[in-house]
């Protein structure tokens, strides 16, 4: 076996039939790409949701004099009845790890704590009372939040429920079809670039039709025949991988960065993640193009 | 070296059978003429030979292998015991003298020292001396084939296999591509060559057999073209 023999007839291959061979890597690229940042988004949204699992809790808004709603107008303030009851009712519940009560000036100030720095207009309007005094209830496991959030609802003196896990829901929703949309376009463009390799292979195989014949002709061993073609293939799908990684790091660092600063969420995507995802599109890549390419050779390469 | 047995070919496009019920013998160090009209046989005696046919009945043996019981990835090994020249030369035009025949040893893996030191020596053996450096489009018919024969021999085969050597090459050329197949002969390698070329196969006074629709009409020693021809 000589290598310089075998890597030379496959540059001679990559170089002859350079038009396409930009082709197969533009197309491998581009699936990697997607298929990358599929994975990257996948591997996101499953981190951000261990995250806000672990902290998401349900507030509970008292009715207030001023409370807008109708159960409020209805019904008027909560009564320190209603808050025995309500106390009572949460302690009562497996699902509630525990609880905290605000009262009015408590949750007017943390109101202000949160909001003060980056909305001072809104922070500086809001008076103390026109934040209602509420409960933040702890969830044994966050899966319970609609049992507790449906058992709460109804309760005397008590006027909503925040729905916190349902808006962290619809942004996990969107991220999932912004996933399946990548992974589904991913595919298509995988068997372009199948297709792309097999005809360049064929291709290759057919121009150099003369030497293969000779090679045949004086004994050469099937493996090493074909070796060139298949190495021309995998360099193009691993050209075509180093394209995507370049994409897929770009990605974390730009789509990925803008996601977690809207969400105020301080869990980035680790470089080993990062590695993960960069390791299987490129082995993705390889593989597809020379198992492509050994299928081509075994149809159009008879030995 | 060569063994037929009773073997029958068959191309499922033809009604008449390519070779029908032939048997052959061949051995070590002979020189055989292979003659006979197009479509008589010669050329799938030879592919047969080469295992890129497989007959329908009979058995073939090379070079003490049976070819039926040879499995398929064993064949670039038989066939590195036998070497192959045609009517076209089958050259590599981006390649020069020295590359074309090197190519056959590249190709099966041999060490590059002793690439350069056998390929001249082939080189040499065919008369081809001093024009290693040229490129196929560089040298006459007749020098391509010599290419061709140091391409097929380099590797030392036991059997070279010649189909019409000659076939575009003018008739005093021929006789020296002869001269080299007689040469290559005489080192003990069993040549067998088919061809239309009467002069050439009554001057050299060799063993000839005659095919004529897939059956051997004719397999004399020291033999002449025929008659009819």
């Amino acid at each position: 076996m000589r290598a310089q023999f075998v890597l030379s007839e496959t540059w001679i291959g990559l170089r002859r039939n350079l038009t396409m061979t930009i082709a197969v890597i533009t197309t491998v690229a581009i699936s990697l790409s997607l298929f990358g940042a599929g994975l990257l988004v996948n591997q996101q949204v499953s981190e951000m949701r261990t995250y806000w699992d672990e902290r998401i809790t349900l507030t509970v808004y008292m009715c207030t004099d001023i409370s807008p709603t109708s159960i409020c107008e209805e019904n008027g303030a909560a009564t320190e009845e209603d808050r025995t009851e309500l106390a009572a009712k949460l302690d009562g519940m497996n699902e509630v790890d525990g609880y905290e009560y605000l009262t009015p000036a408590q949750a007017w100030q943390d109101f202000q704590d949160r909001l003060g720095a980056s909305n001072e207009a809104l922070a500086g309007a809001a008076q103390e009372g026109d934040i209602p005094d509420n409960y933040r209830v702890q969830l044994t496991d966050p899966s319970h939040y609609d049992t507790v959030r449906a058992a709460v609802q109804g309760s005397p003196g008590v006027d909503s429920v925040s729905n916190d896990r349902g808006l962290l829901e619809q942004f996990f929703g969107l991220l999932d079809v912004l996933k399946w949309a990548a992974l589904v376009v991913a595919l298509v463009q995988l068997a372009a670039a199948a297709l792309l390799i097999g005809n360049t292979i064929r291709l290759s195989a057919y121009s150099r039709r003369r030497e293969t014949g000779i090679m045949r002709l004086v004994g050469a061993s099937n493996f090493y025949i074909q070796l060139p073609f298949l190495l021309e293939g995998a360099i193009a799908g691993f050209a075509g991988g180093l394209i995507a990684s370049g994409f897929i790091v770009a990605t974390r660092f730009t789509l990925l960065t803008r996601i977690e600063e809207w969400f105020q969420f301080d869990v980035a995507l680790g470089t080993g993640a990062l590695m993960y995802v960069i390791g299987v599109s490129m082995i993705l890549g390889v593989l597809l193009c020379a198992v492509t390419s050994f299928l081509t050779l075994r149809r159009y390469l008879k030995v | 070296m060569i063994h037929f047995e009773n073997v029958t070919k068959q191309y499922p496009t033809q009604k008449r059978p390519a070779l029908d019920g032939v048997s052959i013998d061949v051995d070590k160090g002979e020189f055989v003429f292979l003659v006979g009209p197009s479509g008589s046989g010669k050329s799938t005696f030879l592919r047969l030979v080469l295992k890129e046919e497989k007959p329908d009945k009979g058995r073939v043996h090379v070079a003490g292998k049976d070819l039926a019981r040879l499995s398929n990835w064993k064949v670039p090994h038989l066939r590195r015991r036998i070497g192959c020249v045609f009517q076209d030369f089958r050259l590599l035009p981006n390649k020069n003298v020295f590359e074309n025949v090197a190519f056959a040893l590249e190709v099966i893996g041999k060490p590059r020292r002793f690439i350069r030191k056998v390929v001249p020596e082939v080189v040499e053996l065919v008369g081809l001396e001093g024009k290693a450096g040229r490129m196929p489009n560089e040298l006459s018919g007749g020098e391509q084939q010599r290419v061709a024969i140091a391409r097929a021999f380099v590797n030392r085969p036991q059997i070279l296999l010649a189909d019409e050597p000659t076939g575009n090459i003018d008739p005093a050329t021929s006789i020296g591509i002869m001269k080299v197949l007689d040469r290559i002969n005489r080192t003990g390698t069993t040549v067998v060559m088919a061809t239309h070329d009467a002069a050439i196969v009554d001057s050299m006074r060799k063993r000839v057999i005659e095919l004529e629709e897939g059956l051997v009409v004719r397999d004399q020693t020291r033999g002449v073209y025929g008659q009819a021809y």
